[in-house]
């Protein structure tokens, strides 16, 4: 089976640093891939390269076997790659609703959309509450309110509802339980299994051992740069990917 | 996989009500607060309004007159002007000191195009708007390609800008006479109608327009939103979809068409072309945005807020005067005030996460 989204022999190197060395990746469609590494392994990198925020030196990726060379995170989200990152990227004077359709903006029908470019915050905001909503991660009352007045989890909740929504091809969650609650963690895994099930891949990147067990189809262990190997959640145990990621074991295959 | 104790299990009966806002607790402060922090244009506005109070009642209908009223608005129009358009750049994170050096040398632009070359003084006054423009986009793109900051370039741009209009226009002054007979056109925005005694400038209508045409734009349009998520955080900007760097290329030539227009208006204001005049515009246009509450770190803040600054600056100036108090007086209030307005925007930005 072709694989969803693919690169061979990715490198990017900052001055003396190499954070990606000849690194590889596939992503299969409709399944949920975990990426694990130590902290410095290069696992934000990768994402970063794939989702157009860095440029890599070498290597090509390739989605739904097109190359494709993204120089901007708006190219990867063109091409339908959405990406919640660690920091989650939102502009916090600003009000959910507005950062939920950043960059991409609903307008008025009709004169008052296409010649005063008037934003259609009505819908907007509807949009956004219903996002929100279908996540049941949070009693948002009022979907005006500055981000920078939410709590951590709540913000986290609208930056995946973000995703969730406008991701068509793939989606990147970069850490998306670290900063949540028990309760609001089980949302989102929960939310994570409702988005394969309408058939978009996901990559998910979690030290979360216990969540990434039981989400994920398949775990790319990532390790100095690059792929160490991939295991199956079912064959091995959360011991055996610490031992590969931390480099106290060797896998077999590799 | 085996889960051994099911600790999410004993979350499922919990209560639902989660995250519920307590907005009892917050008091009459918090109100205000939250007041503030959703719309920060309020303290502006407030200062204006009991400002024209005290004035008003001190100094009767010598001051509180359509006339001395009107008068402050066709006072504050080249200022106000040039500081729209330094709100939009502030609003960036940015800061534009070069506005004053663009609205001069476009209406140098604008004077001698029509009377160096004999252009037809409409084709003039589009070169002026043009030349303004073209610094703007050049200062743009220093910040956002060369990511040089924008103090720097801007105050290089100033004495560039500065140094250039003087060399251009050989120091001269084209007068108020020779404009009215031959080019009437430099000098419409001066163009004055009495509405009850309330005199009006097509240069403050310019303004009142300009004001509520850019808050519009900064609220209601995708490119007003890209303007304040550029200031508040770039990076995040970035990664959420925005053209970071032609907003910002476009927030600064749009601050240099307006400080043409602000020179086109200076022509109507003084007569002249004068490659002296607007010394001072980017003080007093800083100055204003300050006052108005738009934060220096950007981001936040709106254009109506500027535009109640450069009124405050217009009341107090023209208020002291009447009352016949030392003009050092009126900077002093608006060095406190400046001051004042910091802290403010400081207090606001204090959110309780």
């Amino acid at each position: 089976m072709e694989p969803m989204l693919k690169a061979r022999g990715l490198v990017k190197r900052y001055g003396k640093v190499t954070a990606l060395d000849h690194c590889d990746f596939d992503l299969m469609p409709g399944e949920i891939l975990a990426i694990i590494g130590d902290n410095g392994a290069g696992k934000s990198s990768l994402i970063k390269a794939i989702s157009g925020a860095v440029v890599p030196d070498a290597g090509t990726v390739t989605l739904e076997g097109k190359e494709i060379h993204f120089r901007s995170p708006i190219d990867a989200r063109n091409a339908g790659i959405e990406t919640v990152y660690q920091t989650l990227a939102m502009s916090p004077a600003l009000s959910i609703a507005d950062n939920m359709f950043m960059g991409r903006e609903l307008r008025k029908p009709g004169f008052r959309g296409s010649v005063l470019r008037q934003l259609d915050r009505k819908r907007m905001e509807e949009v956004a509450r219903e996002k929100l909503s279908e996540l049941g991660l949070m009693t948002i009352q009022n979907i005006n309110q500055a981000v920078e007045t939410l709590s951590g989890g709540q913000r986290q909740g609208v930056a995946v509802a973000r995703a969730a929504a406008f991701g068509s091809k793939v989606i990147i969650l970069d850490e998306p339980t670290a900063a949540l609650g028990v309760k609001e963690s089980r949302k989102v895994l929960e939310l994570i299994l409702e988005v394969k099930s309408r058939g978009i891949p996901i990559i998910l990147i979690s030290h979360n051992m216990p969540h990434v067990f039981e989400v994920a189809d398949r775990i790319h262990v990532h390790r100095l740069g690059k792929r160490l190997c991939l295991i199956d959640p079912k064959e091995h145990s959360m011991s055996d990917a610490v031992a590969y990621m931390t480099g106290a074991a060797v896998p077999e295959a590799a | 996989m085996s889960t051994g104790d099911n600790y999410e299990a004993a979350a499922s009966n919990s209560a639902t009500d989660v995250a519920r806002f307590d907005e009892t607790s917050s008091g009459f402060v918090g109100k205000i607060h939250h007041a503030l922090h959703v719309t920060p244009a309020l303290v502006p506005l407030i200062v204006l309004l009991a400002s024209i109070v005290v004035f008003g009642l001190l100094l009767g209908s010598k001051f509180f007159s359509p006339f001395a009223l009107t008068l402050i608005l066709q006072q504050v129009q080249i200022v106000g002007i040039v500081a729209a358009a330094q709100s939009l750049v502030i609003l960036t994170a940015g800061i534009d000191l070069s506005v004053g050096a663009i609205a001069v040398i476009s209406s140098v632009v604008m004077g001698q195009f029509t009377f160096r070359y004999g252009l037809p003084p409409g084709l003039a006054v589009a070169c002026g708007l043009g030349f303004g423009t073209l610094i703007g986009t050049i200062n743009g793109w220093l910040v956002a390609v060369m990511k040089l900051p924008p103090f720097i370039v801007t105050l290089g741009m100033w004495q560039v800008v500065l140094a250039a209009n003087f060399l251009y226009s050989e120091n001269e002054t084209i007068r108020s006479q020779e404009i009215a007979t031959q080019a009437p056109l430099l000098q419409i925005l001066g163009t004055k109608f009495n509405v009850g005694g309330a005199i009006f400038t097509l240069g403050v209508i310019f303004l009142l327009v300009l004001v509520f045409l850019l808050a519009y734009v900064l609220k209601h349009t995708a490119w007003g939103r890209h303007v304040y998520a550029v200031g508040d955080d770039p990076d995040a900007a970035e990664l959420s979809g925005v053209n970071v760097k032609g907003t910002i290329i476009s927030v600064y030539a749009l601050a240099g068409l307006i400080c043409a227009f602000a020179g086109w208006a200076l022509i109507g204001r003084i007569g002249s072309v004068s490659p002296t005049s607007g010394q001072l515009l980017n003080i007093e246009s800083i100055t204003a945005v300050v006052i108005g509450g738009i934060s220096l770190f950007g981001g936040r803040g709106s254009i109506l807020g500027t535009f109640f600054g450069a009124l405050i600056v217009g009341v107090f100036t023209l208020g002291l005067r009447l009352a016949g108090a030392d003009a050092q007086w009126t900077y002093l209030l608006i060095g406190l005030l400046i001051i004042a307005a910091v802290a403010v925007d400081q207090w606001i930005r204090k959110v309780a996460a």
